[in-house]
């Protein structure tokens, strides 16, 4: 049942309303100008307000309920700890325009947050504002342009970028106005080395590069492509999305990597939320350093801390948000990185692996085709059921979906595109051995049923609120507003 | 560390099954060349109970303050069940709702505040959320450059009086698809724009107009007549509006004869708090003919294979995780924790529930203002209608009154020389429905008192603010 559906006419939400302190102040606004009818909002009372949304939650699979393997998500452990810290008043009611002598306490945590990452990522600089993922690319890419620019480099307007890369990667340089040229992946999984010398050359301005990529495999030629990029005169950049595969053990900086974007919500446990808000704080080395988007706390000489401006940086690419990014998701990462202490960062990387390579082992043992059986698994993991396909007409959605049932979040599915029939599974540090053997259990079940029960997957989920939904159905007949269109 | 669960025997025994020795081997595809890292900066982990002694320390760094800014970030009352409901682990932990069969919960709410939006906007269709206001108004224009592919201008018209920092965010994101914008003709005396000048630009290069409602300095715009301005010579209007004031102002969509053909907003006064800046809560709304080029994720009502109904992400062929350089946007992470806040936040309101917000927050304001300008020394800059801010202007010792605010625990709003050279001696101030009686009479106080000359800097002591 939808909230307005439980509405009924002059119903109210009482100890919401607000007072008017001024009744006898006229409200003097032109008719033209003021609004003739009030929206169709719900009339419901606070309690089922309550009930309704509370409700609504429990139709929803999330971390702190499932196990959620879902492939280049990152899908850890958010601290409840590092929630509340993050919740204090006096961070949460602080106007961002507030002077910043008296916002010294959130501007020494982003400062010090600055420098952890800069040790994390082994980069020179960072920028905390970018707001997601992709408003890091975004801004990395800005900065690979006007480094460029700033040299009378004018012709290098391409960005080389994997075919099996995250879709952001091409999107963003798209939005940077940027040529995107696709490098395609060589057979044992590593980009392909002569296709992408073949493509470098004076246009070429950088290349986007996962590492692990999202195939899951560390590129153990990453050292020679940097340098073949690097005497091209191109830059590189390290997308951060799997970035806690090798947290704490290897950095981005030491690879040959120019510039960065972290995925906050993914390595430092900042919450999902359903799709947001996370963060992308950018990390450069020196060459980029001058271009960072502004926005950055510096200290002075009485270790006061100070907001840069544009005046400070005057070759910026500029401003990404209204005020600070999403700031309280920087507070967090910032408790995070206190509560897990320096063995704790180590920790992330190698326990990550762990767990992959031990659900990619036990997998394989129980009949599911690895994509790459003889490569380390890096954090994630890609089976492919193109077999079961063809063999039983069984496909990758119906694992999936099947799944669920089982009480298990589904993988990531037909990620990345270049494998038929694929499952991208990305278990996390933060789960415990027994909580992966009953994986293990369910997809060996899901196999017995693939060879003898296929109905019973092709039509799962049979278990969750509702059935496989028609997605063709929602596009074309579409329905976005419960009112129709306007009247 | 702290959250990771394996005892020894856990590790044992995955060892065994990976065929590995030891732990460290599990990366034995990376070069050898590369480093291992250090991380020498970063110090011994605390447990939860230092972790929380510590961020109370870090907080009691940052004044508290009773809030009289506004310029793009408000202070309004959150329902306390709010955050309690939107922090339940089944709404904080989720991922984006990719798997609609167990993200029922997060795709209705969406489902739900697209319908409580486009009421709201008076247009048909609103997207799940964009990061921030300022991001979102840079999208709308992109997404006007799109709908208008056919059309030669290069340019986007803006309004003088947009918040600057908006200014700067469209800057950075437009330069880079070298789109210009054009600042519309300004009335200094009015201090919004000068439509009857309008029709004296040359409006071959222009595909977009941009509207902000109420401006940067809290006064009403004529945006009807743009709205049929644009309208008039095929130009894509867009709106930027404050949400909490559509209680009372006309909504976006009934502008002019037939309406914007996009607005868009900054949600965060809408249950979400300021937090220093972030995050905050983007979106769009829009006609219908226009929802393609609509950027970010979009939930449509469909039915399972019992006809039973049920959400699910649509449209999908626009993002990026499909169409990849040529998606309508890159945006894939949005900010969808504050969209569960601002729904629970509309329907706990209600339509009685926004006019009486909007009401207050304009009847407060226009006491306070009307106050000060009973002081001698002290006016209403601009003549003409503004709802919940305003521009007062001080004739004489303004630093002194800033120095003492300094000293109170009010933050006494935002000094616009720093933003707009021109306006000298003025603070632009909001009170929303949050601030009461005693906060507004205290305000009223010490402004008197700072004007006082050879005021006693003690004095603000006994005043207990």
């Amino acid at each position: 049942m939808l909230i307005f559906e439980q509405s009924y006419p002059g119903r109210q939400a009482k100890a919401q309303i607000a007072k008017s302190l001024f009744q006898n102040m006229p409200i003097d606004i032109p008719a033209q100008f003021k609004r003739q009818n009030p929206p169709r909002w719900p009339e419901c009372s606070e309690l089922q307000v309550i009930r309704h949304y509370t409700k609504l939650s429990q139709k929803n699979f999330a971390i702190d309920t499932n196990f959620y393997p879902l492939g280049s998500c990152t899908m850890k452990y958010n601290p409840r700890g590092v929630q509340k810290a993050s919740f204090l008043p006096n961070f949460i009611n602080h106007h961002p325009l507030t002077p910043a002598q008296h916002s010294q306490g959130t501007m020494e945590i982003l400062y010090t947050l600055q420098e952890y990452l800069s040790d994390i990522t082994g980069m020179s600089k960072v920028a905390l504002t970018p707001m997601a993922g992709s408003q890091g690319e975004f801004a990395g890419v800005a900065m690979i342009k006007a480094y460029h620019e700033d040299r009378s480099d004018f012709a290098r307007t391409q960005i080389l970028i994997p075919d099996a890369a995250h879709g952001t990667n091409p999107a963003s340089a798209a939005m940077c106005g940027m040529d995107i040229i696709e490098i395609p992946t060589g057979a044992d999984g590593d980009l392909d080395l002569h296709q992408l010398a073949a493509h470098l050359g004076p246009k070429t301005a950088g290349i986007m590069l996962t590492n692990p990529s999202t195939l899951g495999l560390f590129s153990k030629q990453i050292l020679v492509i940097a340098k073949m990029v690097h005497d091209a005169g191109g830059l590189l950049y390290y997308d951060g999305a799997n970035l806690n595969a090798i947290a704490g053990r290897v950095r981005p900086g030491d690879m040959g990597f120019d510039v960065m974007h972290l995925n906050l919500h993914k390595t430092f446990a900042t919450p999902h939320g359903g799709g947001g808000p996370g963060a992308g704080p950018v990390a450069v080395n020196h060459k980029l350093a001058p271009y960072l988007p502004v926005g950055c706390v510096e200290k002075n000489d009485q270790g006061c801390y100070y907001w840069t401006t544009k005046q400070h940086t005057p070759k910026s690419i500029g401003r990404l948000s209204c005020f600070m990014g999403n700031m309280n998701m920087l507070l967090r990462a910032y408790f995070y990185i206190c509560n897990l202490g320096n063995q704790g960062i180590k920790d992330i990387g190698r326990f990550a692996s762990l767990n992959a390579n031990y659900l990619f082992a036990e997998l394989q043992k129980i009949g599911y085709q690895a994509a790459y059986p003889n490569r380390r698994a890096s954090h994630e993991f890609v089976i492919t059921l193109q077999q079961e396909k063809m063999k039983y007409q069984i496909t990758a959605m119906d694992v999936a979906k099947r799944l669920l049932d089982y009480g298990f979040h589904a993988p990531t599915t037909y990620f990345p595109l270049l494998i038929p029939e694929c499952l991208l599974i990305e278990p996390t540090e933060t789960e415990c051995k027994q909580d992966l053997d009953l994986f293990i259990k369910a997809m060996s079940k899901i196999r017995s049923e693939i060879t003898n029960n296929g109905t019973i997957l092709k039509s799962a989920p049979h278990s969750t609120h509702v059935k496989r939904l028609d997605d063709v159905k929602a596009a074309k007949e579409l329905n976005l507003n419960y009112f129709g269109e306007q009247r | 560390m702290a959250f990771i669960p394996h005892t020894q025997d856990d590790i044992d025994a995955m060892l065994k099954s990976i065929g590995i020795n030891e732990l460290e081997q599990i990366f034995d595809e990376i070069p050898a060349s590369i480093p291992v890292a250090k991380l020498d900066s970063i110090p011994a982990s605390m447990n939860e109970q230092e972790l929380l002694i510590h961020a109370n320390l870090l907080a009691k760094k940052n004044k508290a303050a009773t809030c009289f800014m506004g310029a793009g970030s408000y202070d309004h009352h959150i329902p306390a069940a709010i955050w309690d409901i939107a922090t339940r682990g089944e709404f904080l932990t989720s991922y984006t709702p990719y798997q609609a069969e167990v993200s029922q919960g997060t795709l209705q709410v969406l489902y739900e505040f697209q319908s409580m939006l486009s009421e709201l906007f008076g247009l048909d269709v609103a997207n799940a959320s964009l990061y921030d206001g300022a991001t979102a108004l840079a999208e709308a224009i992109l997404m006007a450059r799109r709908i208008q592919k056919n059309h030669q201008g290069k340019s986007v018209l803006i309004p003088h009086m947009l918040h600057p920092h908006y200014k700067h965010v469209l800057e950075t994101v437009l330069f880079e698809q070298h789109i210009q914008f054009i600042e519309m003709p300004f009335n200094t005396e009015m201090g919004i724009t000068d439509h009857l000048k309008l029709n004296q630009l040359n409006i071959d290069n222009i595909f977009a107009v941009c509207m902000v409602q109420p401006n940067f300095l809290g006064l009403l715009e004529d945006v009807n007549t743009i709205t049929n301005w644009a309208a008039e010579n095929q130009i894509i209007s867009i709106a930027c509006v404050n949400p909490s004031s559509l209680g009372l102002l006309c909504p976006p969509g009934q502008w002019g004869q037939h309406g914007v053909d996009i607005a868009c907003a900054e949600g965060q006064p809408f249950g979400v708090p300021m937090s220093s800046g972030g995050p905050f809560l983007g979106f769009i709304c829009c006609k219908k003919q226009h929802v393609r080029q609509m950027p970010g994720r979009i939930v449509g009502k469909t039915v399972d294979t019992e006809q039973k109904p049920g959400f699910v992400l649509t449209l999908q062929a626009r993002e990026q995780h499909i169409r990849r350089g040529k998606a309508t946007s890159n945006i894939c992470t949005n900010q969808g924790l504050n969209v569960v806040a601002a729904t629970l936040y509309m329907s706990m309101l209600g339509p009685q529930g926004l006019e009486q917000l909007s009401s207050a927050c304009y009847q407060n304001t226009h006491f306070l203002a009307q106050e000060l300008a009973k002081i001698p020394g002290v006016k209403i800059k601009y003549h003409g209608h503004y709802f919940h801010e305003v521009i007062i202007q001080f004739e004489n010792h303004f630093d002194q009154l800033i120095n003492f605010f300094d000293k109170t625990n009010i933050l006494p709003g935002l000094i616009l020389e720093h933003y707009l050279p021109e306006q000298k001696n003025c603070l632009l101030i909001c009170a929303t429905e949050k601030r009461t009686f005693e906060e507004i009479e205290q305000y009223l106080k010490c402004v008197k008192q700072a004007l006082l000359e050879n005021y006693n800097v003690a004095q603000t002591c006994q005043l207990g603010v």
